[in-house]
């Protein structure tokens, strides 16, 4: 089913006793987009950028956006598990994964279990792992105006963020989406301690996109799946923080666009 | 009525610029400002506080669990209240365990059985969540909060009353074989009171007929206050029943002195440090995802204030009870009356008040306040366990 919510038009599924709410536009090659901690807002010109070449589908994770939260929902295995149901329940096939920090994080959890439906796997600032000595910032203690600075490269991205007045049902989506960010990776914070034992489990063409000025998931991240997943690549944008999709819409779009086409042959 | 005296054991030699350069003395406090050579005086000193306290003629006494801060120095209450058993002679309340912050509730079982028979029967079981910063400092997860408090309080009480062994089979516990030894003294469990700062779900859990636990308010203004204590009473006439002040506590702290003006001059620089040194913390750590429901949440971060709070703001409403006898008592009875009450507990030391002033302010209130307010107000029925 269908459903207009504002100017986006979404889609339903009901699955798993859930129903999941999601976005899909365009044709081609089926490039499904995992989103982060915040949720998707709506659809973006990057997504429509993709859209012009691929069949974009963009679902809010189970406890995100729109999607319910279901009694299941308890850790990261629990949605690896609904996205594996998902694509079969889509009939999707060939499917070109793309995960961005948590995403990432579920679309690497998604891999490990199985690739049967994915032609190639995109892990952007992804979460998922530790790697000891290497700091980073906890999200869980920064206060709401010292979100935006850790996001960005460029401080005139947070200050855009900040400059925009929250409306209510904006506050219940926050909180919404952060009851279920932290329902998954309050502890251990942001990363599965049994993940990295079964990277080697991917045996599609990997992509790892990182911005090199990622204080939240630090680009030593980046090398790690690129050691632990054998047909890894990493591509680093330069002066780019957590969120290369809006810092480096161009550069983000241009590295995704040349590895699918190249992997759809 | 009774009347009972708490101590949270602060880290009362914290240099005053550590919070501020931290922002809170909770979770990212480094522990290097903790003198390890300070610690065994303030024992000393803490524990003969709560013992004069008992030996001046209170009910009982208090203790309480915090983790990793500088605002309390009883991560495991337990070891305290294990010091004072043979000492004391009133009730010994431990006020309370964090339930869900622990992985094997069975500890709290047997420490709580241990500390009952210790002190014969005497012992006050408090169950509590733990404050939202604890659920950083634990690394528990705060989302499952409330179903793991629900969880671990039906294991321990089952520990208690269910002939054991048995199988506890539970979301977040599985124990095959529950059957500790040994068990409490009281029957069919130990006395137990739920503390909290205000909670609509906690309040209706524990007045349920098959419960009916003390429900203790604890620092908060007297709207509030009076809130909380009649949807308690109103819980219970929806159960079927009426509520008796045993059921109803207050947790609040207290500073008598000779005069008015006396009072507020001693107390002044301690209890602002124990509001705004002690006792901050961040929107971030109070109220982690989760923790409560997103509209109560939103609620209180809407409330949520970073000025600072001065004594006087709090004298005004009504969450720190300072003065002469004469106005502390005065205070006091007219709180009583309104509310009805049986429970009260004084928190006699707070931020950085000093021993001797500590131990003034047990005096008076043993002498001068407890006496008029016992004359005047029946005594509570010792609360009986369902």
């Amino acid at each position: 089913m269908t459903a207009v919510d504002g100017n986006n038009e979404t889609r339903t599924i009901d699955l798993v006793g859930c129903t999941v709410h999601y976005r899909r536009k365009g044709a081609g090659p089926t490039l499904l987009y995992l989103h982060g901690a915040a949720g998707v807002t709506g659809w973006t010109p990057w997504m429509s950028r993709l859209a012009e070449r691929f069949d974009v589908i963009v679902p809010d994770h189970p406890g995100f956006g729109s999607s319910d939260t279901p009694a299941w929902f308890d850790n990261i295995h629990d949605l690896a598990y609904y996205y594996l149901d998902f694509i079969k329940a889509l009939g999707l096939h060939d499917v070109h994964l793309v995960g961005h920090s948590l995403g990432g994080w579920i679309a690497a959890e998604i891999a490990v279990r199985s690739t049967a439906s994915l032609r190639t796997l995109t892990l952007s600032s992804a979460a998922g792992l530790r790697i000891p000595g290497v700091e980073r910032i906890d999200v869980f203690l920064l206060a709401p105006k010292d979100v935006p600075p850790a996001l960005f490269f460029d401080r005139k991205f947070a200050d855009a963020m900040l400059a925009q007045p929250k409306t209510d049902e904006q506050i219940d989506l926050e909180l919404k989406n952060g009851y279920s960010f932290a329902r998954v990776a309050w502890q251990p914070r942001l990363y599965d301690p049994h993940l990295d034992k079964w990277l080697h489990r991917i045996d599609v063409p990997t992509s790892v996109l990182w911005g090199d000025a990622d204080k939240l998931v630090p680009p030593e991240h980046a090398a790690e799946f690129k050691r632990l997943i054998p047909q890894a690549t990493v591509e680093i944008f330069p002066r780019c923080g957590h969120v290369p999709q809006v810092e480096a819409p161009e550069a983000f779009v241009r590295a995704l666009t040349t590895f699918i086409e190249r992997n759809s042959k | 009525m009774k009347f009972f005296g708490i101590h949270l054991m602060p880290y009362t030699p914290l240099d005053p610029a550590a919070a501020d350069l931290y922002n809170s003395a909770w979770i990212t406090l480094p522990n290097t400002y903790f003198d390890r050579d300070e610690g065994h005086a303030l024992y000393e000193r803490f524990i003969t506080e709560l013992v004069a306290a008992d030996a001046a003629g209170f009910d009982g006494i208090c203790v309480n669990e915090h983790h990793q801060n500088a605002y309390g120095l009883m991560p495991i209450p337990g070891v305290i209240a294990g010091a004072l058993a043979q000492r004391v002679k009133g009730r010994l309340a431990v006020l309370g365990r964090a339930l869900p912050l622990v992985n094997n509730p069975l500890t709290i079982s047997e420490e709580y059985a241990m500390l009952d028979q210790m002190c014969n029967g005497r012992l006050i079981a408090g169950f509590v969540r733990g404050i939202g910063a604890e659920y950083h400092s634990t690394g528990i997860n705060p989302t499952e909060s409330h179903a793991r408090f629900h969880e671990a309080h039906d294991l321990i009480v089952q520990s208690w009353t269910r002939p054991g062994p048995f199988h506890f089979a539970g979301k977040y516990y599985d124990f095959e074989y529950v059957n500790p030894w040994p068990l409490p003294v009281q029957r069919p469990h130990p006395t137990i009171w739920i503390p909290s700062q205000g909670s609509s779900e906690t309040i209706e859990w524990a007045a349920a007929p098959e419960r009916k636990y003390t429900y203790l308010q604890t620092l908060s203004p007297t709207p509030v206050l009076r809130r909380y204590m009649e949807l308690y009473k109103q819980e219970a006439r929806k159960n079927g029943y009426e509520v008796t002040p045993d059921q109803l506590g207050w947790s609040t702290p207290m500073y008598v002195a000779k005069t008015d003006e006396q009072a507020y001059a001693e107390a002044k620089p301690h209890f602002d440090a124990f509001m705004n040194r002690f006792f901050y913390l961040t929107p971030e750590m109070l109220l982690p995802p989760g923790y409560s429901s997103a509209a109560s949440i939103k609620m209180m971060r809407s409330k949520l204030s970073s000025a600072k709070r001065t004594m006087e703001g709090c004298i005004e409403l009504g969450m720190f009870i300072c003065g002469s006898p004469k106005t502390v008592r005065e205070t006091l009875l007219a709180r009583q009356q309104e509310i009805g009450f049986g429970n009260l507990i004084s928190q006699f030391q707070f931020g950085t008040l000093p021993h001797d002033l500590t131990m003034r302010n047990i005096e008076y209130l043993a002498t001068e306040v407890w006496p008029f307010l016992r004359e005047r107000v029946a005594p509570a029925p010792e609360a009986v366990a369902s």
